[in-house]
């Protein structure tokens, strides 16, 4: 009943609309960035290669992903670090 | 000074060779000299949807092999005397024609006509490759569906690699009461998604089906909607300023009635 009346005002939790928007606008940043998901896995490694040389890092916990910033494109890493390495 | 449009889309079944006939009889209404240049080779449709499907004699392919003069091959519309269609072969594959031999052709035609649109194949393979090659600008025929807009962007990006920089959009085959439910991306969407302006939108509408069956282009039936669409791109193309159209909205009853399912 409630779902209904909701309907009637024009307000619903998230619209199939709104979800299309949000789903191309994520598979668009990658189809003009050209990056496929292999691509984007042989990058981690490398990332991860490079990265513990210097620290140890969760491995599990590590997320990399492109997003869109206005017109342009960034590379998010978000790398949790465990401990530093010395020497 | 004579235009060559190519309409294009990525994905197949949008509207491209339904709008490349409309648009086409649209300008020879405005007295404007058209030609028709359908490069779909295999798979030969828009002789169909205006209705000159028995009046073929050669085709595309006759014509860039030099069996024929391009004017031996051009089809003359029933009622609209200034509209031409240079059909394309039925029975050779998308490859049968090359970039180079239609830019040459664009050269011939411009020529003789104001417009020549050019009714380009589905995909992004030789055959798009080839239809683009001698255009000036190009429409990219899209509508309010994932895949579609998806396909669109990935056409708008080969565009500008091909170094085709003037490009419109025209979504098609909209459905304002699912628009107005928010279950349909609308115009502003797709505009604000592929950063493309746009130069019209047209609603589904049943009698593009019936006039398609009559090879009849729905542009001249007065009482469609989609016809009217059509006829706003027209204006637009020969450089007016014409505001988009509002679709007819459903009133407070009727969205209570659909809110109860009935």
């Amino acid at each position: 009943m409630i779902e209904a009346l909701m309907k009637i005002f024009g307000k619903e939790k998230k619209s199939s609309k709104e979800i299309a928007r949000d789903r191309l606008k994520v598979v668009l940043i990658h189809d003009r960035a050209n990056v496929s998901p292999e691509v984007m896995d042989h990058l981690k490694n490398d990332i991860i290669r490079v990265i513990s040389n210097y620290m140890e890092i969760n491995k599990k916990d590590m997320e990399i992903s492109l997003a869109n910033d206005e017109d342009s494109v960034a590379l998010v890493a978000n790398i949790p670090v465990s401990r530093m390495k010395h020497g | 000074m004579s235009e060559v449009i190519v309409i294009t889309s990525g994905k197949g079944g949008v509207g491209k060779t339904t709008t490349t006939a409309n648009l086409g009889v649209g300008l020879a209404i405005r007295g404007k000299k058209v030609v028709l240049v359908d490069t779909d080779t295999g798979l030969r449709n828009l002789d169909l949807l205006l209705g000159l499907e028995n009046r073929i004699m050669y085709d595309l392919v006759d014509v860039t092999e030099g069996r024929v003069p391009y004017k031996k091959a051009l089809v003359r519309h029933k009622k609209y005397e200034n509209l031409m269609l240079l059909p394309t072969s039925q029975v050779k594959d998308k490859n049968a024609v090359n970039p180079e031999q239609l830019v040459h052709l664009c050269e011939e035609l411009r020529k003789e006509f104001d417009y020549i649109l050019i009714d380009c194949p589905a995909g992004i393979e030789q055959g798009f490759k080839t239809a683009i090659a001698g255009a000036d600008c190009a429409i990219v025929v899209t509508m309010p569906e994932i895949s579609a807009v998806r396909d669109a962007d990935k056409i708008i990006g080969e565009l500008n690699r091909a170094d085709k920089n003037s490009i419109k959009l025209i979504v098609n085959r909209i459905r304002p009461q699912m628009v107005e439910k928010g279950d349909m991306l609308d115009m502003d969407d797709i505009n604000d998604i592929l950063s493309i302006d746009c130069i019209g939108q047209v609603p589904d509408d049943e009698k593009v089906v019936t006039s398609t069956n009559r090879g009849e282009p729905v542009i001249s039936m007065e009482d469609s909607l989609a016809g009217k669409a059509y006829r706003n791109i027209v204006g637009r193309i020969c450089g007016e300023e014409i505001p988009f159209m509002d679709f007819p909205k459903d009133s407070f009853f009727q969205r209570l009635k659909r809110a109860f399912g009935l």
